[in-house]
């Protein structure tokens, strides 16, 4: 059944507002001007638009977006969990609603103030209670997604010999591509390996600062409506090949430490095997990628679940030259959270949908298929896109 | 010695912190199938039977995984406090402070055994220390700031 809904969908307009550290504005405000941006981009009016997705973590209400852009009567409106896990999932609420006939024009958004107002890193400096989800990990100082993620991390290193100089690369290549993208907040700082080793440990022996992603303010906004109205529409559709959501058995948002595995990122498999059987396409008919980059060693470990290497393989195979511009597998040609801007992966899903017309700042040759997915250690999401 | 946030909980929950209060690890198991489970839930998902009872760990286990959490600092942790993933010798997993040792000694695989603190603020947590750790070498914790 699933298989119904290849290419039935595609995007059709991407919207931003510019990448930074303190807006300056709600972000209701943020909301609203990327959502219009994707529209303009499209060629739609607020008018044309008869559904709304975003983040369950989203403060921004669906009705006050209908209140500020003048929509009209919403036929669908849904939110998805997880944190960023959400990003592709949203498309895929999208593109399900569209292959329905339950709405015509459905814009994904996602927009906060991650810098300058909460900081999910920084939050339980705060804390006067410890919240629920917490109390099995912050009594004992496991206070934030960097930890959460060190701990299963280096189970996996543990295992397949993995250092942290083997995370470099990632650093290395996501601040590189950001240097030559205008939209990036590291446009035109790249860094070095040295530079990787140099940096300061964040939670050792796992995670150096330059492992972990940036903190931004910004918004992103996704428009989707069917592949057959976007051929009539400004921009080359960027036809949804495959979308997929996943969540596993036993596990938590972040800390799933209880599975027999721990090197694994089940809920990434299980979403990998969704797409691929989706789309009728394997790792190697993609030409470029982004993956979800919160934290660089669930980069190598979405390299083998996705099966672009084989497990454990991934420290030989993310090298800066494979995951470069010309390598085998060109990855986060935007910067990357770490390098372009953290939108929880919103920015990853607009940065395909460039790969697919051709508009990348770091543009791939001859793109046809494009992988994105959202955020790792938590129930997540992937798409592909392609030429129409 | 400083405190540490108390957990919250909720009746599902409640027994492992009050076991912690009596010093004693507790861990659930249903009483239809006898399966343990960590975290406490209210089903079993190997039967889903509602029907739950605990019983003590013996407080032996092995380490899975430990790190040193060191930005952003957080009052009432030294500076390379350790935080381990600890499997009980009865096969459920916690986290857990390893303390009693060193980083540089600590090590994945190494067996633990638990000792129970009480923090300035009343909460009581497991923390565990290297196996067959003389109990007072062995009595500091992550966060007591007795070494600073």
């Amino acid at each position: 059944m699933t298989a119904g809904l290849s290419r039935r969908a595609a995007i059709c307009g991407i919207g931003q507002t510019e990448f930074s550290k303190e807006s300056g504005r709600t972000e209701l405000q943020l909301a609203c001007e990327c959502v219009k941006s994707a529209l303009d981009d499209a060629g739609l009016s607020p008018a044309d638009v008869d559904g709304l997705v975003t983040f369950t973590m989203d403060t921004t209400e669906e009705i006050d977006v209908v209140r500020n852009l003048g929509i009209g009567e919403l036929s669908m409106f849904s939110r998805v969990p997880y944190g960023g896990g959400a990003a592709a999932g949203t498309v895929l609420q999208a593109a399900m609603a569209v292959a329905t006939g339950v709405a015509d024009v459905v814009v994904c958004y996602r927009a906060f103030n991650e810098r300058s107002g909460m900081r999910f890193g920084g939050f339980a400096s705060t804390l006067t209670s410890m919240p629920l989800f917490l109390s099995w990990y912050g009594p004992y100082g496991l206070l934030t997604p960097a930890s959460w993620v060190a701990l299963h991390a280096r189970r996996y290193m543990e295992t397949y010999g993995v250092t942290n100089a083997d995370f470099a690369p990632i650093a290395v290549v996501d601040r590189k591509h950001a240097a030559t993208n205008p939209d990036a907040w590291f446009h035109g700082r790249p860094i070095t390996v040295e530079d990787h080793q140099a940096s300061r440990w964040i939670v050792e022996p796992v995670l150096r600062l330059l492992d972990c992603c940036q903190e931004s303010d910004g918004g992103v906004a996704i428009v989707v409506t069917s592949t057959e109205r976007a051929r009539d529409l400004r921009q080359v559709p960027a036809v949804i090949e495959a979308a997929a959501q996943g969540a596993t058995f036993d596990g938590e948002s972040m800390t799933s430490y209880y599975r027999d595995d721990l090197t694994g990122l089940q809920e990434m498999g299980a979403v990998a095997r969704r797409l691929w059987s989706m789309s009728g396409l394997s790792p190697d008919d993609i030409q470029t990628a982004f993956l979800y980059d919160h934290f660089t060693p669930f980069v190598l470990m979405q390299l083998e679940e996705l099966g672009f290497c084989g497990r454990g393989e991934a420290k030989e195979f993310a090298t800066v030259e494979n995951l470069s511009i010309g390598g085998r597998l060109p990855i986060n040609t935007n910067g990357g959270l770490l390098g372009e801007a953290y939108i929880h992966g919103m920015n990853g899903i607009t940065e395909g949908v460039r790969q697919v017309r051709g508009t990348s700042h770091n543009q791939v040759d001859a793109v046809e298929h494009v992988l994105v997915t959202s955020g790792t250690g938590v129930p997540t999401s992937g798409l592909i896109l392609g030429r129409d | 010695m400083s405190g540490r946030l108390a957990p919250s909980m909720t009746p599902d929950t409640e027994f492992f912190w009050q076991g912690c209060r009596d010093h004693r690890l507790l861990i659930q198991r249903c009483t239809d199938c006898g399966a343990l489970r960590h975290p406490p839930r209210p089903m079993c998902p190997s039967c889903t039977s509602l029907a739950w009872e605990t019983v003590e760990a013996s407080g032996r286990g092995t380490v899975l995984s430990f790190v040193m959490p060191r930005h952003p600092q957080f009052p009432g942790f030294d500076e390379r406090y350790m935080v381990a993933l600890v499997e009980l010798e009865e096969g459920t997993r916690l986290v857990s402070n390893l303390v009693g040792t060193t980083p540089e000694e600590a090590s994945i695989g190494m067996a633990v055994e638990v000792r129970f603190e009480q923090f300035d603020n009343d909460v009581v947590l497991p923390q565990f220390v290297p196996a067959g750790a003389d109990a007072d070498a062995a009595g500091g914790t992550a966060g007591t700031g007795a070494d600073r």
